[in-house]
């Protein structure tokens, strides 16, 4: 298969995941739909790799997935927080930044 | 062969990525996200990346689904109340937004013009993508971004456990707290107890 098929599928999982950050209300969703998004970026990276035949795409991706853990570890815990403190798990009713 | 293989895995990580927005269990999409990393994996093996392919499963489909599953075992499946999902018009923009998004992205990549993208790839030495070669790359070329790395993981460590502990202590939500998460919680004194095994239980026993 061609690069460029890889960079095919890479755009449509992007696409997807897009359409489910706007479409979905669940906090924890939209953090499911935000991996998508980082995987298919992923998945175009990996493929560019290939493409040149060198690895440092494929390290630029390992940092890539590091990343993506900090962003759950410190999304999930902002969702406990706001579930010890009885507050809607909805990223509608979410309006306001209190300080 | 590496034809069947790209289509099965292609169509199982979009199939995957559909179940995650598709369905409305919370659960069931952490599960189809399982699914769609697995399949992803596949694809980056056929890209000869296969430190990363290995990585992909072990960290992703493994250590950081099991806190998706834990984290919305906590908070409750019915998370999202029923009948009060997103307008059929929110539906259909977002729809279009997607499609939008993915012609763009189709002119944007394929048609660049790029002739390598019409290709197989470049030839590439023996020992491209395994361990070895990654693990090089990372202690000389790229060990300013590999450190760097390390120390962001630990500050997200330590800022998950900041934010999702009992900031109140035991007395949170008995005496109305704010609904609000501040920075000023950190600050306040404390109830007896905080900070301590007896805390995740909920309660505390006052010796005399």
């Amino acid at each position: 298969m061609t690069i460029g098929w890889y960079l095919a599928v890479s755009a449509l999982i992007f696409a997807i995941g897009a359409g489910g950050v706007l479409v979905r209300r669940n906090p924890l969703v939209v953090l499911l739909c935000l991996e998508l998004m980082l995987n298919a970026a992923n998945l175009a990276l990996i493929g560019f790799a290939r493409m040149w035949g060198n690895g440092d795409g494929q390290v630029f991706a390992l940092i890539v997935m590091v990343v993506a853990a900090c962003e759950v570890t410190v999304g999930l815990g902002l969702i406990v927080a706001m579930h010890r403190r009885r507050l809607p798990i909805d990223v509608d009713e979410m309006r306001e930044l209190q300080g | 062969m590496s034809t069947v293989i790209f289509f099965i895995a292609a169509i199982g990580a979009i199939t995957g990525a559909i179940g995650v927005i598709v369905l409305q269990d919370p659960f069931y999409s952490v599960l189809a996200l399982v699914g769609h990393l697995i399949s992803l994996a596949a694809l980056f093996l056929l890209l000869r990346a296969e430190f990363v392919a290995a990585a992909q499963v072990v960290v992703y489909a493994g250590a950081v689904m099991v806190l998706y599953v834990f984290v919305v075992s906590y908070v409750g499946r019915e998370a999202a109340p029923l009948g009060q999902n997103p307008g059929r018009g929110a539906t259909l923009g977002a729809f279009a937004c997607g499609i939008a998004l993915v012609i763009e992205l189709f002119i944007a990549v394929l048609g660049s013009g790029l002739q390598a993208i019409g290709s197989d790839g470049a030839p590439y030495v023996a020992g491209f993508g395994t361990p070895e070669a990654i693990g090089k790359l990372l202690l000389t070329r790229f060990l300013a971004p590999f450190e760097i790395a390390s120390y962001l993981l630990l500050v997200a460590a330590v800022g998950a456990v900041t934010l999702a502990r009992r900031r109140g202590g035991l007395d949170e939500g008995i005496e109305g707290a704010p609904p609000t998460i501040s920075v000023a919680d950190l600050l306040r004194p404390r109830p007896l107890g905080t900070g301590t095994m007896a805390e995740a239980g909920g309660r505390v026993e006052v010796e005399q």
